[in-house]
């Protein structure tokens, strides 16, 4: 077969200007393939970093206990009262847990938080807050508080606290300035804003308020245990599986991201669905132009073939020789098509670095390898039929004998 | 002399129902080993589609044919294909060599193929077969660059390269001028003499005939003497 390749490889240098048209096309729709799975790849890890990046990628919340059942004896008449918006119950034992769950192999961070509802007063300014309480120096391990701070600082610590930017001006607070906490337990604190952030979430900017854990210890009453416990994991697409091991682990009602983000999940398929129809399309040029060629090519070298035969070379020879030269365009096409595509995106920022206004490629999702291999197959399975077609030459019409 | 091949009536028809055409009506033919003999005959009385027969290229409509002790008629293309390329050579009218490759790559074809590539051993054999065909400064050239004459001598180099039994030989001279159609010759005469290669040639030329030991005329698809 070695002897095959020969005659493959100078039938493919012999015609040097077709060739290159031939692995240029090719190239091109590697190109195209590469490409599509840089801008699919990037702008789904852009959307999902944006939805979900700032959030918990799997939640431990305490279960509020379910209601005694009370049964009315005969001629009495029982009062039930609803259960009320504010979570009462607390994780007790979460300081138990957490080294388990940090070393759980995917976790990046865990932070035990206490959160809570209250309302900030200055003056005669009233403003309803959400409060988180964390613990300090685990500021930025769920949402990235020093990355979104925009004055001061993110650090936490006895008698202070951050706001959003809309907060703080609702207020008219500057750093340094005290306000007034106050829980929905009705526990007031004196605080002093030490940071002010930005996400650029109206929700989040204008009604939420960061406070140490201690301080949310006083302002909830709650001396021992966390009302949640937030994960973030190194690969969010694995929240699922980790969510069942750490429940798996502890007994701890640990929920993935993906509950109750199904629109998020729908829409990230289709758009991979697209891309994977888009480069579908790609691959299935690239083997409509291989094997055009190559049945160009058997055509124009059929009294060569038959010569071939009538020398002592088996069909299988003659397969062989096509699907080679097919073979050999898809790698040459594969690699050249790899190269242009890995040096187009260079220039584009990295994952990290994206600025707005930019396509968000992602240059380690181009797929180069799966491009290359997935090339050589279609141009090796589009030189079957030339190749075949080639084999039955018969060699007597052929040479014109 | 040993057999070599023997047909009994070869009949060949092409086309089917009203458009058929009997070429060959019962054809039966002996070839002694060493033999170097001409297949004579006008136009259409079936030269080339008997030597296409006993090249192993055409299985006939109907007759038997052996070579070498084997039946021709019931083997396989693969066995075929492997059997030409053993005890068969080829010489045809418009040398047939492969354009892309040059006068050596095209002798040693027959070796490199049942090799799988080009050895050393196929490379020595072809230069001597080349050198002895007085083409010893056109071995590296490529095969656009050498003239009829040195092209149909490449040709029966590539023949004889796997050291056949047979030679066939479609008219090897009719397109060459004289004095290469009878250097050609000449050479096919010295390897005929010197290594007992049968030759069989189809030819129109008298004097391509006279050079051959024996004379074997065809007409209507049959041997008439």
């Amino acid at each position: 077969m070695l002897y095959a390749l020969k005659i493959a490889t100078r039938y493919l240098t012999t015609n040097k200007a077709q060739t290159a048209l031939l692995i240029t096309g090719v190239a091109v729709g590697v190109f195209i393939f590469i490409f599509m799975s840089a801008l699919i790849g990037g702008l789904a890890e852009f959307i999902l970093s944006r939805t979900v990046g700032d959030l918990s990628h799997v939640t431990i919340e305490a279960e509020d206990p379910d209601p005694p059942l009370l049964i009315a004896p005969a001629g009495h008449v029982l009062t039930v009262t609803e259960r009320g918006r504010t979570r009462n119950a607390t994780l007790a034992e979460a300081e138990t847990w957490l080294p388990l769950i940090e070393a759980v192999p995917g976790v990046r961070a865990v932070s035990p938080q206490i959160a809570g509802a209250g309302f900030l007063t200055r003056g005669a300014q009233v403003s309803q807050v959400s409060v988180t309480g964390v613990m300090p120096g685990r500021e930025s391990a769920i949402l990235d508080l020093d990355g979104y701070i925009v004055e001061g600082s993110a650090r936490l610590g006895s008698g202070l606290i951050v706001l959003g930017r809309d907060l703080a001006d609702d207020l008219s607070l500057s750093l340094g300035q005290t306000v007034r906490l106050q829980s929905s337990g009705g526990v007031t604190a004196l605080l002093t804003l030490s940071g002010i952030f930005e996400t650029g979430n109206g929700a989040m900017d204008g009604a939420r308020a960061f406070v140490s854990l201690p301080v949310a210890r006083t302002l909830f009453a709650m001396p021992q245990g966390v009302t949640r416990i937030e994960i973030k994991l190194d690969d969010l697409n694995a929240a699922d599986a980790t969510a069942l091991r750490i429940r798996a682990l502890t007994g701890l009602d640990a929920v993935p991201w993906t509950d109750g983000a199904e629109q998020l999940r729908e829409a990230l398929n289709a758009q991979a669905q697209t891309g994977y129809f888009l480069k579908t399309f790609a691959l299935i040029t690239i083997v409509i132009g291989v094997a055009s060629a190559l049945m160009l090519s058997t055509y124009r070298r059929r009294p060569e073939i038959g010569i071939m035969r009538a020398m002592g070379a088996g069909r299988n020879f003659v397969v062989f020789v096509f699907v080679a030269q097919g073979a050999l365009i898809g790698l040459m096409g594969g690699v050249m098509g790899a190269a242009l595509g890995y040096v187009a995106l260079l220039p584009f920022p990295s994952r990290d670095a994206f600025e707005p206004g930019t396509l968000p490629m992602d240059i380690t999702q181009g797929s180069y390898g799966l491009a290359i291999t997935l090339t050589v197959i279609g141009a090796v399975l589009a030189s079957i039929l030339p190749a075949r077609a080639a084999s039955r030459v018969d060699p007597v019409t052929a040479i014109g004998q | 002399m040993s057999t070599l091949l023997q047909v009994r009536d070869l009949v060949m028809t092409y086309g089917t129902g009203e458009a058929a055409t009997r070429v060959l009506r019962g054809l039966s033919l002996r070839l002694e080993a060493g033999e170097m003999a001409a297949l004579l005959g006008p136009s259409g009385a079936g030269k080339s589609t008997l030597l296409t027969i006993l090249g192993t290229l055409m299985k006939p409509t109907s007759g038997s044919y052996e070579m070498l002790g084997q039946d021709m008629i019931s083997a396989d293309d693969r066995a075929l294909t492997d059997f030409r390329n053993a005890h068969i050579g080829f010489v045809f009218q418009f040398h047939n060599l492969l354009p892309d490759f040059t006068a050596l790559e095209n002798v040693i074809f027959p070796t490199a193929v049942r090799e799988g590539r080009e050895t050393p051993a196929a490379r020595r054999r072809g230069r001597d077969l080349l050198v002895r065909m007085g083409l010893a400064d056109r071995i590296d050239f490529p095969t656009a660059n050498l003239s009829g004459g040195q092209k149909q001598r490449v040709a029966v180099a590539r023949a004889l390269m796997n050291g056949p039994e047979l030679v066939l030989a479609d008219e090897p001279t009719g397109n060459l001028d004289r004095a290469s159609a009878m250097q050609v010759m000449d050479l096919i005469g010295e390897i005929n003499r010197e290594e007992g290669t049968t030759f069989l040639i189809s030819t129109h030329d008298e004097k391509i005939a006279a050079a051959c030991r024996r004379q074997i005329e065809v007409g209507d698809g049959v041997v008439t003497g």
